[in-house]
């Protein structure tokens, strides 16, 4: 054979795990750095890579981290399964694989110019979190920047620092709201849902990208609809099980499409005859 | 231009493929079906056998003639050989920490399929969608594909599970072939061979075949319209893919669910399904890990599982995806159905579960519907 063939969609890069940063519990974040430098880290908020534990499995996981960092991976994981336990024992120096950026972005050309509402619950903030560092980055191209965000608890808020240094500079509108408040939180409780009435946009000129599980973005567009923003200008991220990133392996479909190479963001036309549908 | 090959000189064309450099794929007798592997000569074609097949029926029994092809098509596709039930990715080794990865090499043996029915040459343009015009061709499928040859045999009988007329896939090839035969038993047993392809013109120049004459290709053409007049189970494919999605919430896909095993055999023998789960191994010390892609089913219980659980619990939402993939949403992701009308899903459900009647219910439903509103 000749000379080597470009590394194959299945075939993993070695990484190594730069820093370990705890976020709330069982949630943590990675900084990755490629053991080979092989060009530079090229990514489109909402993209997903696919990380893997050698000799025990690969999962999908967001990047979450700045476009404009292109030496570095950053990816918010939260520990819930046989190889995001594994991921959470894993300390700086360890190294671990990397496919990808796989799936689609947000629409962040169409939205300039316009209002834009950033909605997510629970860990959805994290695949958020480069689309408001873009727009932090430009921010001159956007008009109003709402970031409503739901947690569960207020133990449960992601990024708590960036959350309070993104609100002191006025360059997002952010409101919070938690399932269930405790002593010492004197926020907003209840569902993200709620926050959607008292912002203040228009409407024409708006888009909204919502990110969160499925039945808060269902129940959140419907809100943003009753807003009057147009469906079309509605945008979800999708979650379904991701064995490939490249459409090989069918585990992603929903309805006509595969999340991974299709996906994982929708317009929402286009994915709301799909959606709470119960086991589709 | 027809060329015509003597039953008789069917090995030599087996040896000018073996010269060619290609190891032979085709159908034999084993485990008691006539299944596609390894072929060394013309002696290990099922000759003489064919096969009995309805919902969840298959046997083989003996024909009374000597026909080589005198079979439909048995549990196993083709899609093995481009995509393997269970093939390495790449093995990795950790050295102090170091983890250096190795790819699996890509196969260059080339292979010659040797019997390829009409509706499975659709599988496999079927299969090329996915796997080969996507974002992201396969590499060993690509590589596969581009060193293999296909033999065609046109059918000049049909199963009652055949269903290739309602399909449009069969019963004889009409592309994607480099040779296709057709056999013939009387007067005297040979095979009409059409080209399809420079390789399989070359092969018909390396055999010398004589061009065959009009009475031998009518016989051929009487023989492939014989296989259409047996066809008898229809699906009608026009408007399938709105009917199901009218019906994601129809009351008979708990009827289905009922009979349904969630055995998966349907998938397996399935020549277009593709679904395939990544599996990581590792051994004991933990310095060695390999990826393994291995076929996977929508009827397996762990395949939409994410955190909290899989999507899909019930054998009624399983079943639901493998039809409306097959018949409806196949067609928005390639632009063709999934489905090809080889009847083996059929045969092979050990509950005998058959979508053609499927298909029929949720149709004739509506129109019970429409008759109650008049």
């Amino acid at each position: 054979m000749g000379a080597s063939p470009a590394i194959r969609p299945m075939t993993p890069r070695p990484f190594r795990i730069e820093a370990v940063r705890p976020e709330t519990p069982n949630v943590f974040t990675w900084t990755l750095r490629p053991t080979q430098e092989d060009g530079p880290l090229v990514f489109q908020p909402g993209q997903f890579n696919m990380l893997s534990i050698f000799g025990v499995g690969e999962v999908p996981i967001s990047v979450s981290g700045d476009a404009e960092q292109s030496e570095i991976w950053v990816h918010t994981i939260r520990s819930v399964g046989t190889v995001t336990q594994v991921m959470e024992t894993k300390k700086a120096g360890e190294i671990v694989g990397v496919r990808g950026p796989f799936g689609n972005t947000w629409p962040l050309q169409a939205a300039e110019g316009c209002d834009v509402v950033l909605a997510v619950g629970g860990l959805g903030l994290a695949p958020m979190r480069p689309t408001i560092y873009h727009v932090l980055h430009h921010r001159e191209r956007y008009k109003r920047v709402y970031l409503l965000y739901g947690a569960r608890t207020p133990k449960d808020i992601l990024y708590p620092d960036e959350l309070k240094a993104w609100s002191e500079s006025g360059a997002l509108d952010i409101r919070t709201t938690v399932d269930v408040g405790m002593d010492g939180w004197d926020g907003e409780v209840g569902l993200v849902t709620d926050l959607i009435s008292d912002i203040r946009i228009d409407p024409y000129h708006s888009i909204a990208m919502v990110c969160g599980p499925e039945i808060m973005m269902h129940f959140t567009a419907k809100a943003l609809f009753h807003r009057r923003i147009a469906p079309a200008r509605i945008f979800l991220s999708m979650e379904r099980s991701m064995r490939c990133g490249t459409g090989w392996c069918g585990h992603c479909q929903l309805g006509p499409t595969f999340l991974c190479k299709d996906g994982p963001v929708y317009d929402y036309p286009s994915i709301q005859p799909w959606l709470h549908k119960r086991e589709l | 231009m027809h060329y015509r090959l003597e039953a008789s000189d069917l090995e030599q064309l087996l040896d000018a493929l073996k010269a060619d450099g290609y190891a032979l794929l085709g159908p034999q007798r084993q485990d008691n079906a006539i299944l596609y592997d390894t072929l060394e000569s013309v002696a290990d074609l099922p000759q003489g056998w064919t096969d009995q097949q309805e919902a969840g029926q298959y046997k083989l029994k003996r024909r009374e003639d000597a026909a080589y092809f005198g079979y439909v098509v048995g549990p196993r596709s083709w899609k093995r050989v481009f995509l393997p039930p269970r093939k390495r990715l790449w093995s990795a080794t950790q050295q102090d920490g170091v983890w250096s990865i190795s790819e699996e090499p890509l196969p260059t043996q080339k292979v010659a399929l040797i019997g390829v029915r009409a509706c499975e040459i659709h599988a496999i343009a079927i299969q090329d969608r996915v796997l080969r015009e996507g974002p992201y061709p396969d590499p060993y499928y690509t590589t596969m594909r581009a060193q293999s040859l296909i033999i065609a045999v046109n059918c000049t009988q049909a199963a009652p599970t055949c269903f290739c007329t309602s399909m449009d896939t069969g019963p004889n090839a009409t592309f994607g072939f480099d040779l296709s035969l057709t056999e013939l038993l009387e007067p005297a047993h040979c095979f009409v061979v059409e080209v399809g392809s420079p390789k399989g013109q070359a092969l018909v120049e390396t055999l010398g075949l004589p061009a065959a004459n009009d009475p031998d290709q009518a016989r051929a053409q009487a023989g492939v319209d014989q296989a259409r007049k047996q066809i008898k189970r229809t699906l009608q494919r026009d408007d399938v893919k709105a009917l199901l999605y009218r019906n994601l919430e129809h009351a008979r896909w708990d009827e289905v669910a009922s009979r349904c095993l969630s055995c998966a055999n349907c998938t397996m023998v399935c020549p277009t399904c593709f679904c395939t789960e990544m599996e990581d191994i590792t051994d004991l010390t933990g310095d060695h890990a390999e990826r393994w892609q291995r076929w996977d089913s929508c009827f397996h219980g762990q395949f939409t599982h994410v955190h909290g659980g899989p999507v899909r619990q019930s054998t009624r939402s399983r079943y639901r995806q493998w039809l409306t993939h097959k018949l409806a949403s196949w067609e928005d992701q390639f632009g063709t159905t999934g489905c090809v009308g080889c009847g083996r899903c059929i045969a092979w459900c050990p509950a005998g579960i058959d979508l053609t009647a499927e298909v029929k219910a949720f149709r004739e439903s509506e129109h019970t519907q429409e008759n109650n509103k008049r």
